[in-house]
C-alpha cells in the first residue's frame, strides 16, 4: 500500500494494465511524450512505447472513431479527451457508434474501449473547460458511465472499466486530481462497476452525490453530524448501471434524501435518481427529495463559479428543509 | 506592396498594441488575478494585422483560444478586451467568457474559440450570408496548424470550394499544437498543400514578414470580394510564449526559439519602413510611447472593475425565457 493522490493512482491503473493487458493501448492528445495535460499518462509512453502509448493530432471525432475501430478489432484502447467540452466532438463516434455496436450487430461486435474524461468546475475556466455532461453519456443505452470520487476507487473502477467487455466512459474528477490521497494496493486490483458505495451510515438523512461533489457531500455531512443528525453518506461511483438497491435501502431507512450534482438542474442524472427513490420509497419518505446542483446556465467563469458550484452552505440548507418538512 | 503611410502607421500601431498587450498578460498572469487560462499571441501579430488590414466592420473574422491578437487586428477595444480577460463586468462580453470567447459583432469579431476547429465551419455560413445579402463582405478564418487536423476544418474547406465561398483560411502554423510537432501530427507536413486538393488557390507565406503577408492577404481578399472564391494561407510562425501561461515549454528547445526572435516581425516593419523613409522612427516611437499607455490604462481599470453581479449567471442564455420557468435562485434561499 501506498498513499497517493487520484492523479496517481489513475497513473498506476493504467501502469499497470499496459503491463498486464497485451491488448491495451492509451491513446489522446499529448498523452505521449507529454503525459497529457493533466499528466495522468506520465510517463507511459517511457515504459511501454510509441506503439502503446499513442499520441494523436487535435482529432477528437477521430481519436473515438479510431478506438471504436481498435476495439472492433481486437484491442482494449483507453482513449483520453483532454476536457469533458472537448468529448463532444467526438459524440457522433461515441452515440452513433460504440454505443450501438453490440446491439447492431447482434452481438457479434463488442466495443470494450474507456473513453477517460476530465470534468467539472473548480480550476477558474468558463465552459467546456468545467462543464460536467455526464446525463447526456447516461441517456445513451449502450454506454456505461463511471465517477470515482477517491484514489482507490478511482485505481479499482478504471481496471474494472478496462476489463468490461462493454465501453465505459469514465469521468474523472478535475478538483479532486491532486487534492485527495488515501492508502492503495501497490499492485492491480478491481472495483466492481454498478455497486454504490456507503461511505458513512447514519439514520435520519442521505447525501446522495458522486465525483467531484462528493467533497462537500462528505464535509456538509460532517457538519450535520455535529449537529447531531445522523447522516448517511452514499457516493453512486457507477451512474450506469445504477445500484437502484443501496439507494433504496438507505432512503427507505433514513426517509429523507439529497441528490447534489455540479451539473444544470434540468434533466441532471439527480432527476433519474429521484424518479427511482418517489417509485420505490414513496411511503418511507419523510419529505420531499431536495435536489442541490448547478444552475441551469452555462459555468460560468472564476468570479463566479463559487455560485455555480453546489456548496456546502446550499447542501446544509436544503437539509434543513428537509429536515423540518 | 503599395501601401500609403497612414496605413503602415496603422498596422504598425495594431502589432505594437498586440505585443504590449501579451507580453503585460505575460507579466501579470502569475499575479493570479486573470481566471481560466490564458493563451498569447505574441510573435505572431505580422498575421493577424497582415490579414485585418485589408477590412472594414462589415468583413467577418473567426477566432481561436489564442484570440486576442485577432480582436486587436480586427479593431476590438483594449479596455474592453482587458476587462473580459479579468472575468470583471465592463468586459467586452461582460466578464462571462474571458480570453477565449471576446467577441465583438460591430467589428465583425465573430469570436475568439475555445473549441479547436469551432471557426471554419462558422466562417463559411458567415461568408455564405455575406454572399445571400449580395454584399462584398468577406471572412477570414484563423486557425493553427493543430486545428488544420480537425474534420470541422476539411469539411470548412470543402464546402467554401463547393459554394466558392468569400473565405480565406488562415492557417498559422507556429509549429505546435499544445505539445505536438505539426511534423508529428500533421500528414505530409504540408499544410498548404492540402488546400490545393479543395481546389482554391493557396500559398504558404513567411508569417514574421508582415509585408510577405499582407501581399499575400491582398490577393486573397480582393479575389474573395470578386466572388471567385476562397483561398488558403499557410502563415509560417511562432508563439513566443508557452502554449498556455504556466506551460513549463519542455517540447521545445532555447535555440529555435531564439531562431524565430531573431526575425522579430515588429524589428523587422520597424527595419524595413525606417531603411526605406516611409515613416519615421520617432513616429514608431510615439507610438509605443501611447501604446503603452493605453495597455497600463486598461490594467488599472480592469483591476479596479466590479466582479459581474450574480444575477448575470441566469441572463444571455436564452433570447426568450419564460421567467417563471428559471430555476435560479427561485428554490435556494443562500446567496453566497
Ligand atoms: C476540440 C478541442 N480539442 C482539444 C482542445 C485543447 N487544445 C487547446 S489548444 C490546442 C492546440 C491547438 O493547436 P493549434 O491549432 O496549432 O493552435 P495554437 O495553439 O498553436 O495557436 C488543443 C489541443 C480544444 N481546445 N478543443
Ligand atoms: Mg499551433
Amino acid at each position: 500500500m501506498s498513499v497517493v493522490t487520484l492523479a496517481q493512482a489513475l497513473n498506476r491503473s493504467l501502469e499497470h494494465a499496459l503491463a498486464e493487458m497485451d491488448d491495451v493501448v492509451v491513446m489522446g492528445e499529448d498523452v505521449g511524450r507529454t503525459g497529457g495535460v493533466f499528466r495522468i499518462t506520465d510517463g507511459l509512453a517511457d515504459k511501454f512505447g510509441p506503439d502503446r502509448v499513442i499520441d494523436t493530432p487535435v482529432a477528437e471525432s477521430g481519436i473515438a472513431g479510431v478506438g471504436f475501430g481498435m476495439a472492433v478489432g481486437g484491442l482494449r484502447p483507453v482513449l483520453e479527451m483532454q476536457f469533458m467540452g472537448f468529448s463532444y466532438p467526438a459524440f457522433d463516434q461515441i452515440i452513433n457508434h460504440v454505443a450501438r455496436i453490440r446491439h447492431r450487430s447482434r452481438h457479434r461486435f463488442t466495443a470494450p474501449l474507456v473513453i477517460r474524461i476530465p470534468y467539472g468546475g473548480g480550476i477558474g475556466a468558463a465552459e467546456h473547460h468545467s462543464e460536467s455532461a455526464e446525463a447526456i453519456y447516461c441517456h445513451t443505452p449502450g454506454l456505461k458511465v463511471v465517477v470515482p470520487s477517491r484514489p482507490g476507487d478511482a485505481a479499482g473502477l478504471l481496471r474494472s472499466a478496462i476489463e468490461d467487455p462493454d465501453p465505459v466512459v469514465f469521468l474523472e474528477p478535475i478538483r479532486l486530481y491532486r487534492s485527495v490521497k488515501e492508502d492503495v494496493p501497490d499492485t492491480s486490483f478491481t472495483t466492481p462497476i454498478g455497486a454504490a458505495s456507503v461511505e458513512r451510515e447514519g439514520s435520519d438523512l442521505t447525501i446522495i452525490a458522486w465525483g467531484a461533489m462528493m467533497k462537500e457531500a462528505r464535509e456538509a455531512a460532517a457538519a450535520l453530524v455535529e449537529q447531531g443528525v445522523d447522516t448517511e453518506v452514499l457516493d453512486v461511483r457507477s451512474l450506469v448501471p445504477l445500484d437502484v438497491e443501496s439507494l433504496v435501502a438507505s432512503v427507505q431507512k433514513t426517509g429523507r434524501a439529497i441528490v447534489v450534482h455540479e451539473a444544470p438542474r434540468t434533466v441532471g442524472f439527480g432527476a433519474e435518481i429521484v424518479a427511482q427513490i418517489q417509485q420505490r420509497c414513496l411511503y418511507h419518505l419523510q419529505a420531499p427529495v431536495e435536489r442541490v446542483t448547478g444552475w441551469d446556465t452555462i459555468f460560468p467563469l472564476k468570479r463566479s463559479e463559487h455560485v455555480y458550484l453546489p456548496s456546502v452552505e446550499r447542501i446544509l440548507a436544503a437539509a434543513n428543509t428537509v429536515l423540518s418538512a | 506592396m503599395d501601401m500609403d503611410r497612414n496605413s503602415l502607421v496603422e498596422a504598425y500601431r495594431r502589432m505594437r498594441t498586440i505585443r504590449e498587450f501579451e507580453d503585460r498578460l505575460h507579466k501579470d498572469f502569475a499575479g493570479g488575478e486573470i481566471p481560466g487560462f490564458v493563451h498569447l499571441y505574441a510573435g505572431e501579430e505580422a498575421v493577424a494585422v497582415g490579414l485585418c488590414s485589408h477590412l472594414g466592420d462589415g468583413d467577418f473574422i473567426t477566432s481561436t483560444h489564442r484570440g486576442h491578437g485577432h480582436c486587436i487586428a480586427k479593431g476590438v477595444d483594449t479596455a474592453g478586451m482587458m476587462a473580459e480577460i479579468y472575468g470583471k463586468a465592463p468586459g467586452s462580453c461582460n466578464g462571462k467568457g474571458g480570453s477565449m470567447h471576446i467577441a465583438d459583432v460591430d467589428k465583425g469579431m465573430l469570436g475568439a474559440n475555445g473549441i479547436v476547429g469551432g471557426g471554419p465551419p462558422l466562417a463559411c455560413g458567415a461568408a455564405l450570408s455575406a454572399k445571400k445579402r449580395g454584399t462584398d463582405n468577406v471572412v477570414i478564418c484563423f486557425f493553427g496548424d493543430g486545428a488544420s487536423n480537425q474534420g470541422t476544418t476539411l469539411e470548412g474547406m470543402n464546402l467554401a470550394g463547393v459554394w466558392k465561398l468569400p473565405v480565406v483560411f488562415v492557417c498559422e502554423n507556429n509549429g505546435y499544437a499544445e505539445t505536438t510537432s505539426y511534423k508529428y501530427s500533421v500528414s505530409g507536413t504540408d499544410i498548404a498543400a492540402r488546400a490545393r486538393g479543395f481546389g482554391m488557390p493557396s500559398v504558404a507565406v513567411d508569417g514574421l514578414d508582415f509585408f510577405a503577408v499582407a501581399e499575400a492577404a491582398g490577393e486573397a481578399i480582393a479575389r474573395a470580394r470578386r466572388g471567385e472564391g476562397p483561398t488558403f494561407i499557410e502563415a509560417q510562425t511562432y508563439r513566443y510564449y508557452g502554449h498556455f501561461e504556466g506551460d513549463s515549454i519542455a517540447y521545445r528547445d532555447r535555440e529555435e526559439e531564439e531562431s524565430f526572435r531573431s526575425r522579430d516581425c515588429l524589428s523587422r516593419f520597424r527595419q524595413t519602413v525606417t531603411s526605406q523613409g516611409l515613416v519615421e522612427a520617432a513616429d514608431l516611437d510615439a507610438i509605443d510611447g501611447a501604446v503603452a499607455a493605453e495597455i497600463e490604462q486598461a490594467v488599472t481599470d480592469a483591476l479596479s472593475a466590479p466582479d459581474p453581479s450574480l444575477d448575470s449567471l441566469t441572463t444571455d442564455v436564452y433570447v426568450d425565457f419564460p421567467a417563471s420557468q428559471l430555476w435560479m435562485f427561485q428554490d435556494e434561499p443562500v446567496r453566497v
